[in-house]
């Protein structure tokens, strides 16, 4: 535990990406083969099962810190992580301890089984044996959320610096179902591997900023609509049919319609696009896909109202062979002969055609229309690469929707904004009322964020707990993606990717928007 | 009628007609140390220590309107004794004891029970009326000796050298500055302030305090002048054309905030270091029990947890709205706002920046 106690205080230490690089190197360095397996999972998101919830630990930190549970509680609203704030609260350890990072996931897979007092009685012995960091690291581990500042792809760079292997290869090595369980760390980093599931690293587009002129001449880019579901993978290896969501998540039992998948295409076929609704042949908005997420069981009806179908981008694996490597333009053509019969399930994703910048900014203006989120620029030359790279891939977004609304209420910022109220709440006028409609956290800077901070904290009206109401004074322009009616909201319509986009100072609160003129933008698909 | 009063002005004695580290102009005004939200413009009369007189002088631009007295020495006004006490906050800072037939109030100010070495050791005042501030008044603040955090600032400051890196710190200008400088192993390397930094600290060597050898950055100096070096600079330099001279650098920032992990990586400081002016949680309790008050008022910090704490622990507690900001305005807000530094702003042509 002390070596990755010191890799999370040397990761923490440092802002920079060839520092956390080092260290990582120098864990992978180290460490026990069992550890480095069980780093990487937890920096691949792959964390043990919580076994103890954590009412009673933030119950029993208070009762060691002989602390009543409120002031925990508020300790923990300021901190804003339950791991550090018991940390921190917790008395000095009575003895220290040598064990390893292994030994203590498996300790903390151990308490499964055990009853309360069971589980309370190891708790106390573990902390009464670990260091500040380690402590905090162990309280990590069980109460789950565990970041590190280190992405998949920074993982991957130190781990092939370390290895000597092509960091593409381990990227599609590490990706899929492994667990340290299950794999060594040389099986699964050696040995060629069967796992037919495996799909690859998805290739993300960072948003265009500059002017699109700057990508140099049209002829050079492909430009195809970026449509607003779940970015997929489609596999079919073995007469069996996998698919992947972007959040390195398999959820083949989420999409029966993909079954075709197996009748469409042949073995060793691997496509990239989007899990997309669409009914009578045109996309429906994510909210539709959104009544799909988390549901267990799919419904009849469901099915019918929202039906999937999956948009192909792009083909990474074809014959069995991969074709990342390959030019964009080779892959887009044999993508076009696997999707060349049209079919309501696989889709091929149709491009734009443009002679000038002009035609394709045009194109971006129905963006709202055809219910797609804006344009994707690719580069015909370019290779499917692994991660959010620069260069080759574009997204140009639509602009979003705004709307001016008051801030009633604020609440504490969690971890990095700690200490300062960042999460408000906005409301619209109606017939006179402020009706609250959404929340939203991002977009202002650090400075305004203080300034708001400091006006939130003398303009207080009520506190309930971590939560302020504040006069009615202050407007924002709210930007979002889309809009959806809502039963579930008190103002009836519910918000995509809300944030802040500017604080209107120029703006009186009676000058605010209204509820009606949200409700006119109401998108009715 | 009450020896002290909280008025919307105010802490405020009626019987002697002046006030205690008023926020709104007034006529006369006892005033514990420097900061900004102790020490504000635009009263008729101040009264304040020896020691901090200087700085306050300096930062309000008085002249012949402040009176000062020593540690301990009484001052009567219509039958009220007050007498100032070291708070142990910064150099210069003071607790204020007011006393009436007997009976006897203490207001804080800023204080820290640590002797930092710079500033005069805190001195416990018994009192049946504690006013005390709450800045760290929560459990999770609990400050480890200085010689560690020192320890902690001296081996970043090698390994940054050892990098070819200068090491940036950026603190709070009065207090915290002349604590780093007092207190870090010079052995290591030179020295190098930003202006309103070496302002302060001038003010303070020639009161007589003793401090190692340090330079003020100018626009004379080279890249390789720094090469190696610990600058010391205020939290508004952060972030500044001001900073962009020490490529490659280590930003370090020194608070009390530090300790908590969303605090520092919202800095986005290389490293944190929780050097704090205040006092933490067990060194408020333990204040709070020495002094035997009965009665505690709690003003800014963790104002109404920790009176609601206090009241568990079976004490009269009462929280108070003052204007008061703590340590959370001396890191947020940078400083010095309100008194620009006539010094730096001709700096800031050159990209200085001391606002
Ligand atoms: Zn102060
Ligand atoms: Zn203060």
């Amino acid at each position: 535990m002390k070596n990755f106690a010191n890799l999370f205080t040397a990761l923490d230490q440092t802002t920079k990406t060839l520092g956390k690089i080092d260290a990582l190197v120098d864990y992978f360095r180290q460490a026990p083969d069992a550890d480095k397996l069980w780093a990487m999972a937890l920096l691949s998101h792959r964390r043990p099962k919580r076994t103890v919830n954590t009412t009673l630990l933030a119950t029993w930190a208070s009762a060691q810190a002989g602390l009543p549970l409120w002031l925990f509680e508020e300790s923990y609203h300021v901190v804003g992580d339950l791991a550090e704030t018991i940390t921190l609260l917790l008395p000095p350890p009575r003895t220290a301890s040598d064990e390893s990072l292994t030994y203590w996931i498996n300790f903390i897979r151990a308490l499964e089984p055990l009853t309360i007092e069971e589980k309370r009685a190891q708790i106390y012995d573990a902390w009464s044996r670990l260091d500040h960091t380690e402590r905090f690291v162990f309280n990590k581990l069980i109460t789950g959320g565990f970041r590190m500042g280190v992405s998949q792809q920074l993982m991957v760079k130190a781990l092939a610096k370390h290895t000597g292997t092509r960091e593409t290869v381990l990227a599609h090595k590490l990706m899929g179902n492994w667990t340290p369980d299950q794999n060594t760390f040389t099986q699964l980093l050696e040995e060629e591997q069967h796992d037919i599931s495996r799909p690859y690293p998805f290739y993300l587009a960072y948003a265009l900023e500059d002017d699109v002129t700057t990508l140099g001449t049209p002829e050079e880019w492909y430009a195809e609509h970026k449509w607003d579901g779940i970015r997929g993978q489609i596999i079919v290896r073995d007469r069996q049919l996998f698919v992947w969501s972007r959040g390195e998540e398999l959820v083949t039992d989420k999409y029966p319609e993909y079954t075709v998948m197996l009748d469409l295409l042949p073995d060793g076929t691997v496509l990239d696009g989007e899990i997309l609704p669409f009914l009578d042949d045109r996309p429906l908005s994510f909210n539709h896909l959104q009544t799909r997420i988390g549901r267990k069981t799919l419904s009849t009806k469901l099915l019918r109202e929202v039906p999937v179908a999956f948009v192909a981008y792009d083909v990474l694996e074809w014959g069995g062979t991969d074709l990342r490597e390959r030019p964009m333009h080779d892959r887009r053509a044999i993508l076009e002969t696997i999707c060349a019969q049209s079919h309501p399930v696989l889709r091929l994703s149709a491009l734009v055609t443009f002679a000038t910048w002009e035609v394709l900014a045009a194109e971006r203006l129905r963006a709202r229309e055809l219910v797609s989120e804006g344009i994707m620029l690719k580069r015909k030359t370019s290779s499917y690469r692994t991660g959010r790279r620069r260069g080759d891939w574009w997204k140009w977004k639509i602009d979003p929707l705004t709307v001016d609304a008051v801030m009633i209420y604020a609440m504490h910022g969690a971890g990095r904004r700690a200490n300062l109220y960042t999460d408000y709440t906005f409301a619209v006028w109606d017939q006179g009322q402020l009706v609250p409609f959404t929340k939203a956290y991002s977009g202002l800077t650090d400075d305004e964020i203080r300034a708001v901070d400091r006006w939130i904290k003398q303009n207080t009206l009520e506190r309930f707990g971590p939560v302020r109401s504040v006069k009615p004074e202050l407007v924002f322009e709210i930007a979002f993606e889309g809009i959806a009616k809502s039963s579930r909201h008190k103002s009836g319509i519910a918000l995509r990717f809300p944030r802040i986009r500017r604080w209107r100072q120029d703006k009186p609160a009676a000058e605010a928007d209204t509820l009606e003129s949200l409700r006119l933008l109401l998108d009715e698909r | 009628m009450p020896l002290l009063e909280f008025t919307d002005r105010g802490i405020y004695c009626p019987l002697a007609g002046v006030y205690l580290d008023p926020w709104k102009p007034v006529d006369r005004a006892l005033i514990t140390h420097g900061h900004a939200d102790h020490a504000r413009p635009g009263h008729t009369h101040y009264l304040c220590t020896e020691a901090a007189a200087p700085v306050i002088r300096y930062r309000l631009r008085l002249e012949n309107n402040l009176q000062t007295v020593k540690y301990g020495e009484p001052v009567v006004i219509n039958g009220v004794h007050f007498t100032f006490h070291p708070a142990g906050h910064i150099p210069g800072s003071a607790q204020i004891r007011v006393e009436h037939q007997g009976e006897v109030w203490v207001f804080t100010g800023d204080y820290k029970l640590e002797n930092d070495g710079v500033s005069e050791p805190f001195e416990l005042v018994r009192c049946h009326t504690f006013i005390t501030e709450s800045t760290f008044g929560l459990p999770v603040y609990r400050w480890k000796p200085q010689q560690t955090i020192m320890d902690e600032i001296n081996g970043w400051w090698r390994q940054n050298r050892a990098e070819g890196k200068v090491s940036v710190i950026a603190g709070y200008t009065l207090g915290k500055s002349q604590r780093i400088i007092g207190n870090v192993d010079t052995s290591i390397g030179n020295i190098f302030l930003h202006g309103s930094v070496d302002n302060i600290l001038d003010i303070f060597r020639a009161q007589g305090m003793v401090l190692p050898k340090t330079q003020r950055v100018t626009t004379q100096h080279k890249k390789q002048d720094f090469e190696g070096s610990l600058v010391i600079c205020p939290p508004s330099a952060v972030g500044s054309p001001w900073i962009r001279r020490f490529l490659p650098y280590s930003l370090g920032i020194a608070s009390g905030w530090m300790s908590l992990r969303g605090a520092r990586r919202r800095r986005g400081a290389d490293r944190g270091f929780a050097l704090s002016d205040h006092a933490d949680w067990e060194s408020l309790n333990t204040t709070v029990r020495e002094t035997g008050a009965e009665r505690v008022y709690v003003t800014h910090g963790y104002t109404e947890i920790y009176t609601q704490w206090l009241r568990e622990q079976g004490l009269e507690a009462h929280a108070v709205k003052t204007h008061y900001e703590g340590e959370l305005s001396e890191m947020v807000e940078g400083e010095e706002k309100t008194n620009p530094d006539p010094v730096e702003e001709q700096e800031n042509t050159t990209g200085g920046t001391a606002t």
